[in-house]
């Protein structure tokens, strides 16, 4: 699998999938479908908690990776963005950890074998997705005292590795640090993950993906998009690049920035545009695939996906879009 | 992939990188706690706002990296780590740059690099500790990813050639790069600077070995970088900044050329390389660049030259052109007392009465000190020279006064000063009553070995202000307990200091506060004295400022007895079962080649002199720091090298007019532990008894309950095996010199002499102790150590002193005093509190095996206390008294 991905990555631009949120919330679930039979009598309301629905609605999710992967994506995000024990504790949901990763990877897996099988030229990639978790390891959540951490790096350490074993014992082909506000956080996730690696003796393809949340382009951590590509790249990874918080035309220059500077792959799955007044995002699928074009036009891109308000009609004119142009060469940029 | 363009890239907010047109990156090295007596003050006082502002001001200055090192003995240095970074990563204007995180602790590494976001710089790691460590720690420094700085120190020890240099980068760049596949740009090597022009021949290729060191590594080991604290070569030109200026610069110059790209250096210390006057240039260069047999010598003659002109511009009589008060204030201020009596008659002539000139004049100008010295802009050395000042005036006004029948003058209190009953050490206690005196407080100093009821009856007939108590030695504490309870007893009022070395907050909060109604304070340092003094005495406040400092006492005794863990500890019979167990078929034991006891009288001082561990005596000062960085410090650096120039000064006057002197007795004994915890030891066919103490607090599998009687060959093992004792003294003749300056009113050079035999006798002991390793033991016959490797313990077994962390207890000073028949063969006595006199002395145990090694016995269980006591053949009570210090609550 590994040799494959890594062919295919050389030969064209991968295509990631969309958010799973946007496509979720069309399912308008109950809270009573939230909770399906196993959870009818939890303690808390579990609406809301999206990676639950991998255990109560698993063929929803199905449902979802089965259309991406239909609209053209080479590789879909397992349901997961908040399968830590830290962000889990909102719902009291800690014990399920492990089963959600390991359910979310397994669900993503048999979709994505079942699409290869099919098309045995464009094989099927799983990334288990590992979410920032809800709190920051290098920012205080309190303004009157700035040397305050609501979390450590061990803590983040020991919760991001059992994710880990989770989505690569559910079958995850690619691990994906994703969404990442704090690069501490992130590597604790990576420092977790190189110790799965070792005590397994096994490779793992790590995509490492940063958020830059605003224009003064960067991390809410508050480092540039290179402090942040140097702070992440002592581990050997498969990509680099920004998913989130912009918009593909906002997202431009930080790309630039990263792939004149890495030999790693670049990937981005920036949102359908900036939110409206609504908190919407409305760009169309064209609109998206337009602007997606100058990161084609620029040779910036090996992995390009959507991330908020991106559905399988954004992520098939991307790709078709991305099937028309070579992808950025994977050699190391003059710097 | 290209391997050919590999930059070493760091991070803060904001990115490093560092490409071979990069220009020399300078390290900030401000907020290092042995770099920078200011932080260090800070760090210790939790003042962590005024921290930051000196990493700010390095940012600002221009540093492109900031090391942080929290490497103190008083500080919890992970905690302070971990809290200093995850603040310094909420200021965006100093957290842009990389960080570079210092300790020789991986503990607090690792904490360190918990708490960044970016990718730091390790300061470092080396073979020091064999290449399983090594390799462990780098692993872990590249998964938290991070760059590290590798000292060019391995097993053996610390390069020190240029063979050494290179053989000991390419070893760890091999295993470093083959092994755990670290980055090779990620690496940087400190290749150590060291000293040139000390006049000893195997220093003369130290800064030619750093460069071609340098140049063989950058160009054999690919992509790697190298760095240096550049302001060690220059050492032996202390007080000689233009020397040293041209010399760093010089050096640079060089190193750069040969791909040194990184280093700490103090950018006030450098001269523009091309600004350097071409005969200086030639001379320095000379030296570093080892082109002549006779360029030490050369150089040494030139800097007198280059000094002098300097020294000539620097005298200015301008000021004596000023009007009287700005001339008697400066003279206060700079401590300068050449014009003060003509000065001061000026002032006696336009006044009406003499004792104006005190309550004027005079005391304007000490308020300048006073207010100085409270806002840190004077050093002790400075104060205790203003007070010399001071004492002159007074005295030379003093007959005008008595003639005119004057009233005595009116102080702002009295205060009684005493080192308490068994105890000799007064420099500390002197240092407080001279700032206390400048600032106009009448003292009454009783010296040293005061009984309570001396204390008590001069305190009344006196109706002294404040009672100060001092003490080194650890019986001390009792004194003092005992000297609160009795003003209790007695119904006094007036507040009581605590200060001296053993005495502490937490011991004075615990122990001495519950036992006097009225206020009782810890002042261990001098600038701090003044203000308590004042509070204590400030009429209007005193009532509330007391009741605060009860509260407050009250408050830390509460916290400190809450805070205190429960440690578990183990009985002594299991102690005993976990003893250090060296294997005794296998361990060497060597047989001294002279046993039996030895004495040296009136010892040559000049040998000395290369011995001294001069650290101590900054703090002595209240100046701390590390000797030498601390010549260098920004802050103290001026007033450290002005003391070290006068200290240089006197130490050569005490050489020269043998005004010190020192003695010697030291045995070597056959000896063997006998029932786990005693060593008995054979000298003329008599037999003596050391009895040790035990580790008894709870310990982690693997880990010893250590007693000193581990080290030596248990009689059942069939080992014949050895120990020795010493005492050395260079104290005789220091109370006549102090006083002959203290009649003088000179209290800076009665101190000085005092700080001096102290820093003599502890050279004396090292120096020994050296000579017992290679000679007359003689286990240690191929060591070649340093002075600095010397300090820092690098040789091969121990010299532990009675009542130090090892051997608290100081009754086993009884035994060496009857087995060297020390006080009838040098002199040296016992106190009834066992402290030696003179207070210039030092005594101990040598052992010998290589397994040996320092360390702190800490709490006891009573269980120990009456074993102990039958052992020695005394009550529980007279052994608790010894070792109540060390008893477990």
């Amino acid at each position: 699998m590994k040799e494959k991905l890594h062919q295919a990555l050389e030969e064209r631009i991968l295509i990631l999938d969309g958010a799973m949120g946007t496509m979720l919330q069309r399912y308008n679930f109950t809270e009573e479908d939230f909770r399906g039979e196993r959870f009818k009598d939890f303690h808390k309301p579990v609406k809301g908690n999206n990676d639950l629905l991998s255990l109560t609605q698993p063929k929803a999710i199905a449902e979802v990776h089965a259309k991406y992967f239909a609209a053209g994506a080479d590789i879909v995000e397992t349901n997961t963005f908040s399968g830590t024990t830290i962000a889990m504790a909102d719902y009291d949901m800690e014990d399920l950890v492990y089963e959600l990763n390991y359910e979310s990877a397994k669900i993503a897996k048999k979709v994505a074998d079942e699409f290869t099988q099919k098309e045995p030229h464009k094989p099927r990639f799983v990334a288990g997705a590992m979410g920032p978790t809800n709190k920051t390891a290098s920012l205080s959540p309190d303004v009157n005292d700035p040397g305050f951490r609501a979390i450590s790096f061990d803590e983040l350490r020991i919760a991001y590795k059992q994710q880990a074993e989770a989505l690569l014992d559910g079958g995850s082909d690619i691990l994906l640090v994703e969404t990442i506000f704090d690069t501490l956080n992130a590597k604790a996730a990576l420092f977790a993950i190189e110790e799965v690696k070792d005590e397994r003796g096994i490779e793992v393809p790590i995509m490492v993906s940063g958020t830059i949340t605003d224009a003064s382009g960067r991390t809410l951590s508050g480092q540039t998009a290179e402090a942040f590509l140097i702070s992440i790249s002592h581990i050997p990874i498969l990509s680099v690049g920004f998913n989130c918080a912009l918009g593909a035309k906002q997202l431009t220059p930080h790309l630039e920035v990263v792939a004149h500077r890495t030999p790693f792959a670049i990937s981005a799955y920036p949102n359908a545009g900036l939110p409206n007044a609504f908190g919407e995002y409305d760009e169309s699928p064209e609109q998206m695939a337009a602007q997606i074009k100058e990161y084609l036009d620029k040779k910036l891109i090996n992995i390009i996906g959507g991330c908020c308000g991106t559905t399988p009609p954004h992520i098939k004119a991307i790709a078709d879009l991305a099937k028309q142009y070579e992808p950025r060469p994977l050699t190391l940029p003059v710097a | 992939m290209e391997t050919e363009k590999r930059y070493l890239k760091l991070s803060g907010l904001e990115p490093l990188i560092i490409t071979p047109e990069s220009n020399f990156i300078n390290v900030g090295e401000r907020t290092n706690v042995a770099g920078s007596r200011k932080f260090l003050r800070l760090i210790k006082e939790e003042n962590f706002e005024e921290a930051l502002t000196i990493a700010r001001h390095q940012v600002e200055g221009g540093a492109q990296i900031i090391d942080i090192n929290m490497d103190d003995g008083l500080i919890d240095g992970k905690e302070a780590m971990v809290k200093f970074l995850n603040l310094v990563v909420a200021e965006p204007d100093i957290a842009r740059v990389p960080i570079m995180i210092d300790s020789s602790k991986w503990e607090i590494i690792e904490a360190g690099l918990q708490v960044v976001q970016g990718k730091c710089v390790v300061n470092s790691i080396s073979l020091k500790e064999g290449e399983e460590e090594f390799i462990r720690q780098a692993k872990l420094i590249k998964r938290y990813g991070a760059a590290v700085i590798i000292m060019a120190f391995d097993e053996v020890g610390q390069a020190d050639t240029y063979e050494r240099r290179i053989e000991i980068a390419e070893r760890s760049y091999r295993i470093l790069v083959d092994q755990v596949k670290f980055a090779p740009e990620d690496i940087i090597f400190d290749l150590n600077i060291f000293p040139v022009a000390t006049g000893m021949e195997e220093h003369r290729k130290n800064a030619t070995d750093f460069i071609e060191g340098t140049r063989w590594v950058r160009q054999n080991l690919p992509h790697c970088s190298v760095s240096g604290g550049v302001s060690n070569v220059s050492f032996s030109f202390r007080g000689n900044n233009t020397v040293r200026e041209a010399m760093h610069s010089a050096f640079l110059y060089h190193a750069i050329e040969a791909g040194m790209n990184m280093g700490i250096v103090n950018p006030a210390m450098l001269e523009v390389y091309d600004d350097i006057p071409k005969d200086l240039l030639e001379h320095v260069e000379d030296v570093l660049l080892d082109r002549r047999d006779d360029a030490t010598e050369r150089l040494l003659e030139f800097a007198e030259t280059v000094k002098g002109v300097k020294k000539e511009k620097v005298i200015d009589l301008s000021w004596r052109e000023e009007p009287l008060q700005d001339r008697i204030t400066r003279a206060l201020v700079k401590g300068i007392d050449e014009f003060i009596i003509e000065d001061v008659e000026e002032a006696r002539q336009t006044s009406e009465r003499p004792i104006q000139v005190i309550e004027g004049q005079l005391m304007t100008g000490m308020n300048v000190v006073g207010d100085l010295f409270g806002s840190g802009k004077m050093f002790l050395p400075q104060v205790v020279k203003s007070a010399r000042v001071m004492k002159k005036a007074v005295a030379y006004l003093e007959p005008f006064i008595a003639a005119e029948k004057d009233e005595a003058t009116s102080s702002n209190g009295k205060i009684l000063m005493a080192t308490v009953k068994g105890d000799v050490h007064d420099i500390g206690k002197n240092i407080v009553s001279v700032v206390l005196a400048c600032n106009n407080y009448e003292i009454v100093d009783l010296g040293v070995m005061v009984p309570p009821e001396r204390i008590i009856a001069e305190a009344k007939e006196h109706q002294v202000d404040i009672i100060g108590l001092s003490g080194l030695i650890t019986p001390s504490l009792d004194e003092m307990v005992f000297l609160a309870k009795e003003m209790q007893r007695q119904d006094f009022e007036v507040p009581l200091l605590i200060g001296g070395a053993t005495t502490s907050k937490a011991h004075t909060a615990v122990k001495i506060d519950p036992q006097y109604q009225h206020a009782v304070i810890h002042v261990n340092d001098a600038s701090r004295a003044v203000t308590v003094v004042g509070d204590l005495l400030q009429k209007d406040k005193k009532e509330s400022y007391i009741t605060g400092l009860k509260q407050d006492y009250a408050d830390f005794r509460e916290g400190f007895l809450n805070r205190q863990k429960t440690k578990t500890y183990v009985t002594i019979e299991e102690a005993r079962e976990n003893k250090y167990a060296i294997d005794w078929e296998k361990s060497e034991i060597v047989k001294p080649n002279a046993l039996g006891i030895q004495k040296i009288e009136d010892f040559n001082l000049e040998l000395l002199k290369d011995y001294i561990d001069w650290t101590p005596f900054f703090r002595s000062w209240d100046l701390h720091g590390r000797f030498p960085n601390i010549l260098e410090d920004e802050v103290v650096g001026q007033q450290a090298t002005d003391l070290f120039l006068d200290a240089g000064n006197m130490l050569q006057k005490i050489i020269d007019e043998k005004l010190l002197k020192a003695n010697a007795i030291f045995g070597l004994f056959e000896a063997q532990t006998v029932e786990d915890d005693d060593i008995l030891v054979r000298h003329d066919s008599k037999e003596y008894t050391f009895r040790t103490l035990r580790q008894q607090s709870k310990k982690a599998t693997g880990r010893p309950n250590l007693a000193l009687a581990d080290f030596v060959a248990p009689k059942e093992s069939g080992k014949q095996d050895y120990m020795g004792c010493f005492c050395v003294s260079a104290g005789f003749g220091t109370e006549e010199l102090a006083q002959s300056y203290e009649k003088e009113n000179d209290d800076y050079n009665s101190i000085m002499v005092k700080a001096l035999a102290d820093r003599l006798a502890e050279a004396f002991a090292e120096y020994l102790h050296e000579q017992v390793r290679k000679t007359h033991w003689g286990y240690a016959s191929e060591e070649n150590l340093t002075n600095e490797s010397l300090i820092k313990e690098e040789y091969k077994g121990i010299r532990p002193a009675p009542g130090y962390p090892a051997c608290p207890d100081h009754l086993e000073k009884l035994t060496i005093w009857k087995l060297l028949q020390v006080e009838e063969e040098i002199g040296v006595k016992l106190t009834e509190n066992l402290a030696m006199w003179p207070a210039a002395s030092v005594s101990g145990y040598y052992f010998g095996s290589p397994e040996s090694r320092y360390f702190g016995l800490g709490k006891i269980k009573e269980d120990q206390i009456t074993d102990f006591a039958k052992r020695k053949g005394i009550s529980d009570a007279e052994a608790t008294k010894w070792l109540r210090t060390n008893i477990a609550d």
